[in-house]
C-alpha cells in the first residue's frame, strides 16, 4: 500500500495511481481507513438528519399536549388501513436492502441485483399509496389553507364536544410536513438505489469492496425508522378498540 | 523534508500544479478549495460592510435623511443576514480550517474532498440566492425572522432569503461532518488527541454544532416558508399557533452559531499566542477541552435571547444561570492564554498583534454579555444598542480580529510570499481602534435607552452616534488595507520560508506553499504540541526570522 502512496504524494498520476484496488481513493491509506471515514460520514449525517426531523417531532410535542382532543379527532380521520400497509413495505423494503448487503457479502450476485430491485419497487410502492392518502385528504378538504374543513367533528371520549377546525388545521399541517418530508427522503433514497442498481449491475460490488451499499443502507434504514415514528404518532394516537 | 529557507520558484506546490479556471472550478483539493471559499467569503464581507456604512450614514443625523424607514430596516436585515450566514458562519472554517486542518493532522487532504467542493458550490449557490433577493427588493424583517410578522404580514420576499440561508446552512453541515471524520480518521501516524494542535480542538467543538444545530433552523426555515405559503397556522397565533415556538427553534440554532463564530477564532489565537511568546500553551488539556464544554453549553442557553418573550419566570431563571455558566470555559481560554503569555519571549509580529485585540475585545464582548445574562439588566437594555455593542464585540471584534491574525499568520504557508510587516501592524492599530470608536459609544448609547432598529433618534444621541459613524469609517479602511497588501503580496511580496516563525506544528514542516498532497512524505508525529522549548534549544542561531 506504501508504493501507492507515494505515487499519490508527488502527485504524478491522476491515473490509476492504485492499480491494485481501483475502489481507494487517493487520499487514504488503506481500504478500512477509507470505509470506516465513510461510515462514520454517514452516522454523522444521519445525526444530522435526525435534529433536522427533531424540530418537526418538538413542535408536534408541543401541540399535541395543547390540543390534545383536536389532534385525537383529526388522527381519527387518517386512513389506518393504507398508514398500516405502507408501514408494512417499508418494513419488508428494509429486508430486501440488508438482502443486497448480504448479496454483494457473499459474491451472490443475482440476490443482490433482484434485491435492489424489489427495495425500488417497495420504494415506490409506499409513494403511490401516500398518493392515494394525500389524494383522500384532499378530497375531504382536510389540507390546510382556505378551503379547509373540519365541522362537526366530535372529539373521541367526548362526544358532546367539537374539535376546534383551527387546532385540527394545525395537526394537518403537521400531517404533511412531516410525511411530506419523509416522502422527499424516500424519493431520494429510490434515486440512491437506482443508483446502486447500475453500480452493482456493472460489477462495482464485490465481497471486499461494497461500502456505497452499506451507506446507501444505513440512509434507507433510517428512513424507515423515522416512518416507525411518524406512524404511531400521527395515525394510533387515538384508536380504542 | 524540504528545509531550503529560499525556496525554488519552480518547485510544484498546489498554486502552480494546473492552471485555468476549470482546474480551479473542479478541484478537490482542500487548499485550492479554502482560497475559493477566501474570495467569495471577502466578497460577501464587502457587501454586508456595504450596508454597514449605509447604516452608520444614516445614524449620523436623528432624522431619516439618507434613507427612510422601509429602506432602513432592509438595510439592516440584509446586512445581518449578510453577514451571519455569508461571512461570520463560514469564514475561519471554510478559509483558515479547511486550508489547515488536513495540513495540521498530517493528512493529505479531507476525508470527503467532493463534498468539500459541493459545500463550496452549496455557499454559492445560496449567496447568489441572496443577492438576487437583495436585488430585487431584499427583506425587512431583521435577520431573525420573526413570526407573524414574517409569516403572515410583510411582503418582502422571505421565502427566497430563506432558501438562500436553507443552502448555505447545508454547505456549513457538510463542511462541519467533514471536518469531524477528517480528525477522526485521517491523523497522522503519532499524532494522538492530545497532541493536536488547539486549532483543530476549536474545529472539533464547532463541527459539532454545525451538525447538530443547523438542520434545526433548516426545518424551521421549512416551517416558515410552508407557512407563508400554505397559511398553516404552526406559527400564527390567530390560527392557534405559537410565535414563541418559532423563537425557540430559531434560537437553539442562532445562538450556537455564535459560538461556530468565535470558537474557530478561539483556535487560531491559542497557536498565535503559544507562537509569539515561544512557550506552550498553558493547560493544553483545558483550552482543549473548554472548546468542547462551550459547544455543549452553547445549546442550552438559547432562551436568554426571550427573557422578554413572555417565557416562563421559571424557564427564564435557568436559561439565565446556564448561560453564566457558559462564562466558565471562556474565562478558561483567557485566562490561559494570559498564563501562556507570562513570563514568555513575546514578540510584536503583526498576528502577535490581533491576538491581542482579540483578547481586549473578546474580553468585553465576554464580560458585557454576562450583564446580559443578568435578568434584570436584561430586561432594561433588551433590544437596545447596548446588545448591538456587546454581540458586534464577540461576533466582530472577536471572530475578525483571529480571522485577520490568523491570515497574517497562515499567508505565508497560503500564499508562498511574506506580507508587509509595517502595514500589517498598522492595519491591526487601526482595525483596534477603529473598532472600539465604532461599538463602545453604543454601550452607552444602549445604557441611556436607545432602541435598535430604528431609522431616527432624539437629538440627545447624536454625538455618540456622530462617533460611532465616525469610527465605522475608521474600521472600514482598516478592514480595507490587509485586502490591499495581500493581494500586492501575492506579486511584490518577498517569498517566505518554510518556517518563517520558527512556528511548531505539522503545517511548518511542509514546504510553502505546500505540494498539492501536502507533504512529500508522510509525516509521523514524535514530539508534543507547542514544543517550543525544545524547538528554541535546538536552534537557538535561526531564531530571528524573516521581516
Amino acid at each position: 500500500m506504501h508504493d501507492s502512496s507515494t505515487a499519490a504524494v508527488h502527485g504524478e498520476a491522476q491515473s490509476e495511481p492504485h492499480g491494485h484496488n481501483p475502489a481507494l481513493l487517493h487520499h487514504f491509506a488503506e481500504p478500512q481507513q477509507q470505509r470506516d471515514a465513510a461510515s462514520l460520514g454517514m452516522w454523522i449525517f444521519l445525526a444530522t438528519e435526525v435534529m433536522f426531523f427533531g424540530g418537526l417531532f418538538c413542535a408536534y410535542l408541543i401541540y399535541r399536549l395543547k390540543y390534545f382532543g383536536d389532534f385525537g379527532a383529526a388522527s381519527k380521520t387518517l386512513a389506518l388501513n393504507l398508514g398500516a400497509t405502507n408501514t408494512a413495505v417499508l418494513i419488508c423494503s428494509s429486508l430486501t436492502v440488508v438482502l443486497a448487503i448480504y448479496g454483494a457479502q457473499r459474491a451472490k450476485r443475482a440476490l443482490m441485483l433482484g434485491s435492489l430491485v424489489l427495495t425500488i419497487i417497495l420504494g415506490f410502492a409506499f409513494l403511490g399509496i401516500k398518493t392515494v392518502e394525500y389524494k383522500e385528504k384532499f378530497e375531504k378538504h382536510h389540507v390546510p389553507g382556505a378551503s379547509f374543513q373540519f365541522e362537526n367533528v366530535p372529539i373521541p371520549g367526548h362526544p358532546d364536544q367539537y374539535a376546534n377546525a383551527r387546532h385540527a388545521q394545525i395537526f394537518f399541517s403537521l400531517y404533511f410536513v412531516m410525511t411530506g418530508l419523509h416522502a422527499l427522503h424516500m424519493i431520494i433514497g429510490i434515486g440512491f438505489f437506482v443508483w446502486l442498481l447500475i453500480a452493482a449491475w456493472k460489477g462495482r460490488f464485490t465481497p471486499d469492496y461494497y461500502t456505497p451499499l452499506e451507506m446507501g443502507g444505513l440512509y434507507w434504514h433510517f428512513v424507515d425508522i423515522v416512518w416507525i415514528y411518524l406512524f404511531p404518532l400521527l395515525y394510533l394516537i387515538d384508536r380504542h378498540p | 523534508m524540504a528545509t531550503a529557507n529560499n525556496p525554488q520558484p519552480e518547485r510544484t506546490n498546489y498554486l502552480n500544479a494546473s492552471y485555468g479556471p476549470w482546474s480551479w472550478l473542479t478541484t478537490t483539493d482542500h487548499k485550492r478549495i479554502a482560497l475559493l471559499y477566501l474570495l467569495s467569503i471577502t466578497f460577501f464581507f464587502f457587501i454586508g460592510g456595504f450596508f454597514a456604512l449605509l447604516i452608520r450614514l444614516e445614524l449620523l443625523t436623528p432624522q431619516g435623511d439618507l434613507v427612510q424607514a422601509d429602506t432602513y430596516n432592509k438595510l439592516f436585515t440584509m446586512h445581518g443576514m449578510v453577514m451571519v450566514f455569508f461571512f461570520l458562519i463560514p469564514v475561519v472554517p471554510a478559509v483558515l480550517g479547511n486550508f489547515l486542518i488536513p495540513i495540521m493532522i498530517g493528512a493529505k487532504d479531507l476525508a470527503f474532498p467532493r463534498i468539500n467542493l459541493l459545500s463550496w458550490y452549496l455557499y454559492v449557490v445560496g449567496g447568489i440566492l441572496i443577492l438576487h433577493c437583495m436585488l430585487t427588493g431584499g427583506v425587512d424583517t431583521g435577520w431573525t425572522f420573526y413570526t407573524p410578522f414574517s409569516t403572515a404580514y410583510t411582503n418582502t420576499k422571505i421565502i427566497e432569503a430563506g432558501l438562500a440561508a436553507f443552502v448555505a446552512g447545508f454547505s456549513s453541515i457538510f463542511t462541519g461532518l467533514n471536518f469531524i471524520v477528517t480528525i477522526h480518521r485521517m491523523r497522522a501516524p503519532g499524532m494522538t488527541w492530545s497532541r493536536m494542535p488547539l486549532f483543530v480542538w476549536a474545529h472539533y467543538a464547532t463541527s459539532i454544532i454545525q451538525i447538530l444545530g443547523t438542520p434545526v433552523v433548516a426545518i424551521t426555515i421549512v416551517l416558515v416558508a410552508a407557512e407563508r405559503l400554505f397559511h398553516l397556522g404552526i406559527f400564527d397565533p390567530k390560527l392557534g399557533g405559537d410565535p414563541l415556538l418559532f423563537q425557540h427553534l430559531f434560537w437553539f440554532y442562532s445562538h450556537p452559531a455564535v459560538y461556530i463564530m468565535i470558537l474557530p477564532s478561539m483556535g487560531v489565537i491559542s497557536e498565535l499566542i503559544a507562537c509569539f511568546s515561544r512557550k506552550r500553551i498553558f493547560g493544553y488539556n483545558f483550552v482543549a477541552l473548554s472548546s468542547i464544554a462551550i459547544a455543549v453549553l452553547g445549546f442550552l442557553v438559547w432562551a436568554h435571547h426571550m427573557f422578554v418573550a413572555g417565557i416562563s419566570v421559571y424557564a427564564a431563571l435557568i436559561f439565565s444561570f446556564l448561560t453564566y455558566f457558559v462564562g466558565v470555559p471562556s474565562a478558561i481560554k483567557v485566562f490561559n492564554w494570559t498564563a501562556t503569555l507570562y513570563k514568555g519571549s513575546i514578540r510584536y509580529d503583526a498576528p502577535m498583534l490581533y491576538a491581542f485585540g482579540f483578547l481586549g475585545l473578546f474580553t468585553i464582548g465576554g464580560l458585557t454579555g454576562l450583564f446580559l445574562a443578568c435578568l434584570g439588566i436584561n430586561v432594561h437594555v433588551t433590544d437596545t444598542y447596548f446588545v448591538v455593542a456587546h454581540f458586534h464585540y464577540i461576533m466582530v471584534g472577536g471572530v475578525l480580529m483571529g480571522y485577520l491574525g490568523g491570515m497574517h499568520f497562515w499567508w505565508p504557508k497560503i500564499s508562498g510570499r511574506m506580507y508587509p510587516e509595517g502595514w500589517a501592524r498598522l492595519s491591526a492599530l487601526i482595525i483596534f481602534i477603529g473598532f472600539n470608536l465604532t461599538f463602545f459609544p453604543q454601550f452607552i448609547l444602549g445604557y441611556v435607552g436607545m432602541p435598535r432598529r430604528y431609522y431616527q433618534y432624539p437629538p440627545e444621541f447624536q454625538v455618540l452616534n456622530v462617533l460611532s459613524t465616525a469610527g465605522s469609517t475608521v474600521l472600514g479602511i482598516g478592514y480595507l488595507l490587509p485586502m490591499l497588501y495581500f493581494l500586492w503580496s501575492m506579486r511584490y511580496g518577498k517569498p517566505a520560508p518554510d518556517n518563517p516563525w520558527n512556528a511548531a506544528g505539522l503545517e511548518w514542516k511542509t514546504t510553502s506553499p505546500p505540494p498539492t498532497f501536502n507533504f512529500d512524505e508522510e509525516p509521523v508525529v514524535t514530539w508534543e504540541a507547542y514544543n517550543y522549548e525544545e524547538i528554541d534549544t535546538e536552534h537557538k542561531e535561526e531564531v530571528p526570522v524573516a521581516r
